[in-house]
């Protein structure tokens, strides 16, 4: 299941054919707040913000929990894990676990790489055991002079704060601190580190694939992630990233060849990410190098087999670098499928033709012939997020 | 259940053609609208429904089956409901672990040459031993005709299953569940190409999609608009009856345009959407 949280105020009037009435007392719904997700407000289900606020409003409000996010990666694979970066550097501000993996650069390198999140109360986190604030005794230094009543209160809980918020900014000219980043949990497959077994696993998998899936079946069980799992812990999300799939490092033809002898290899993978993430508390955002493959029927089937679904292309290189349409952007982004999940309709985009561009601040996604004064004569909104 | 659409097929909870085999298919689209609309039709009318549930959580379907009026978990502990989660018992075939508990139905994943023998086999031996059991059984409820609704086949494609695998299984389905039982199938195949390309790409679901044309007797295809992406019409949905007479075949056609909203689906004719008028 994709997390659907029973919100209060759904009316259930076939519950059970003993009630007289069909009026439902408005119990506490049975949310469980975990920190840096919210409901959506469709349909009720957990979300998660993708590190993009723009991206999350394209997607409906953000990436729900138990999906995966499919982003076709553009040409030099700059755009693509930039958003890959954001993702992660949102989970270590919401205090959630990573995995990461790849074939070409070690998770580590990726992780030293986030952005550093613009936050004045950004709570370093200490590696004490309680992350929360009690009343310390205050330094000399932070001794208040005037209003020195309020010198016993405890802090201000800054840690909650941030964790409260949905969606952050980040700088992309600064890497995150050390401090931040170690205090998050992160579970890293790299690999070159797992050498193929001798034992034959599957016919239709390729090993890497495999021991990918194994080992994402594992950091579930044994951090308890599982929907199943009880619930007297307290609950987390665990964010997966996985880089460049399908690409030849993780020894996937699908790039090298018109007909690939592993064609079933990636969907198939993918099909079992889609049956790990059902059935517990993750999100995963995988990368494709979709521009290398031919075969655009396979193109569709992986983008079947992923919730969402989102392709850049950056003009670099192109000669729509220098068509004046685009001076302002850096390239554009598709979005190839939304998905909807516990009910019937989805919310599309408005627009259809959007691009993007990578700021120090911000990464914005508009719709660029819309974001000049005129077209208000049509009266679209804009989706420019605008801060 | 959508009761316009229910007025387009002639079909209601209480009166519906048995022995059909529907395919419902799209094109760049989503047609898995059509699915919860049988889904909830046949349970309303009191069959027994087998829904083999390849791409989606249970939850997924109990959540829509909510906004349509119909409880899936009550269905599934009455026993009018067999479901198949596919994504769940796949891990254990794909993950291959020492104790391997779970049926056999998805154990195509493991060598997909070898066909969907085990998935019929599944799909037999529950339809079979229900129906038998239903004839002299003290207490138990008196259900209608079965139903096997499958979504998707597409999907068994993309995990490596051959077309000719997917049309035998198909073929002994429509043999076991509407020939012998006078049950309907519904199965839900989905295409990703235009149909005027030359392509060898999309080979594989367009033949399926051809095999499986020929196997039915009503169609339901849905597509975008051919003008372009509308927010208000969400695309058009093509029915074919193709019936079997003596004579020969007698394909009717009709198009209607349709937009799904949270509880339901509306369909109109072509150009008389309440947006646009």
């Amino acid at each position: 299941m994709a997390a659907p949280m029973s919100s209060a105020g759904k009316p259930s009037a076939e519950r059970s054919p003993f009630n007289t009435t069909s009026f439902q007392k408005k119990t506490r719904s049975r949310l469980i707040s975990i920190p840096g997700t919210r409901p959506s407000v469709q349909n009720g289900q957990l979300l998660v913000s993708t590190g993009v606020t723009s991206l999350d409003y394209l997607l409906g409000g953000g990436l729900a929990v138990g999906t995966v996010l499919l982003i076709e990666e553009d040409r030099y694979d700059s755009y693509s894990r930039m958003i890959l970066k954001y993702f992660l550097a949102e989970g270590v501000v919401c205090r959630h676990e990573l995995f990461v993996a790849a074939a070409h650069d070690n998770p580590d390198d990726i992780l030293q790489e986030l952005p550093a999140p613009i936050l004045d109360d950004v709570a370093i986190h200490k590696p004490v055991e309680q992350p929360r604030l009690s009343c310390e005794p205050q330094d000399s230094l932070d001794a208040m002079k005037i209003a020195w009543r309020y010198q016993n209160l405890p802090k201000v809980q800054s840690a909650l704060a941030s964790s409260s918020r949905f969606g952050h900014y980040y700088d992309v000219s600064k890497t995150m601190e050390p401090e931040i980043r170690q205090a998050a949990k992160c579970h890293r497959f790299y690999l070159p580190e797992h050498p193929t077994q001798s034992s034959p696993t599957h016919s239709t998998m390729l090993q890497s694939y495999s021991a990918l899936l194994k080992s994402l079946q594992e950091v579930i069980h044994r951090e308890g992630f599982e929907v199943a799992a009880p619930m007297s812990k307290s609950r987390n999300i665990l964010r997966i990233g996985l880089h460049s799939l399908g690409s030849v490092l993780w020894g996937d033809d699908l790039c090298c060849h018109d007909n690939p002898s592993n064609s079933h290899a990636l969907t198939t993978f993918l099909y079992g990410l889609r049956a790990l993430l059902r059935s517990s508390l993750s999100v995963a955002v995988v990368t494709v190098p979709s521009h290398l493959i031919q075969d655009r029927a396979l193109m569709g089937s992986i983008t079947r087999l992923c919730d969402n679904a989102i392709a850049l292309e950056s003009f670099k290189g192109s000669e729509r670098e220098t068509n004046p349409l685009y001076k302002d952007y850096h390239g554009l982004l598709y979005v190839r499928q939304v998905p909807h999940l516990n009910c019937l309709a989805s919310k599309l985009p408005d627009h259809k033709d959007l691009a993007f561009k990578l700021k120090r601040k911000q990464f914005t996604i508009e719709a660029p012939c819309h974001s000049r004064g005129g077209p208000a004569l049509f009266g679209c909104a804009q989706v420019r997020n605008t801060n | 259940m959508f009761t316009e659409l229910n007025s387009i097929l002639n079909s209601t909870p209480d009166s519906f053609t048995q022995g059909e085999f529907i395919l419902v298919s799209d094109r760049r689209s989503d047609a898995s609208f059509l699915i919860h609309h049988f889904l909830s039709l046949y349970l309303r009318a009191r069959c027994r429904v087998w829904f083999l549930g390849l791409v989606q959580s249970f939850n997924h379907y109990s959540a829509v089956s909510q906004r349509l009026g119909v409880s899936l978990a009550q269905a599934k502990e009455k026993g009018q409901l067999v479901f198949l989660e596919g994504l769940k018992e796949s891990l254990s075939v794909l993950i291959p672990q020492e104790t391997n508990t779970g049926s056999q139905a998805m154990d195509f994943l493991r060598d997909p040459a070898v066909g969907l023998k085990s998935l019929y086999e599944f799909v037999r031996s529950s339809v079979s031993s229900s129906s038998g059991r239903d004839e002299g059984a003290d207490g138990a409820e008196e259900w209608g005709p079965p139903v096997l609704l499958v979504d998707d086949l597409s999907v068994l494609l993309s995990l490596g299953v051959s077309v000719g695998a997917v049309l035998d299984f198909s073929h002994y389905c429509r043999a076991t569940v509407c020939s012998q039982l006078q049950g309907n199938v519904v199965m839900l195949a989905r295409c990703d190409g235009e149909e005027e390309e030359d392509d060898e790409d999309d080979e594989g679901s367009e033949r399926l999609l051809k095999g499986l044309t020929h196997q039915c007797s009503l169609t339901l295809h849905v597509q975008g608009l051919p003008t372009g992406y509308c927010r208000d019409i969400h695309g058009q949905v093509e029915v074919c009856w193709r019936r079997r007479q003596g004579d020969g075949q007698h394909a009717q056609k009709k198009v209607f345009q349709y937009k799904v909203h949270d509880k339901g689906a509306s369909f109109f004719a072509r150009g008389t959407s309440s947006a646009v008028l």
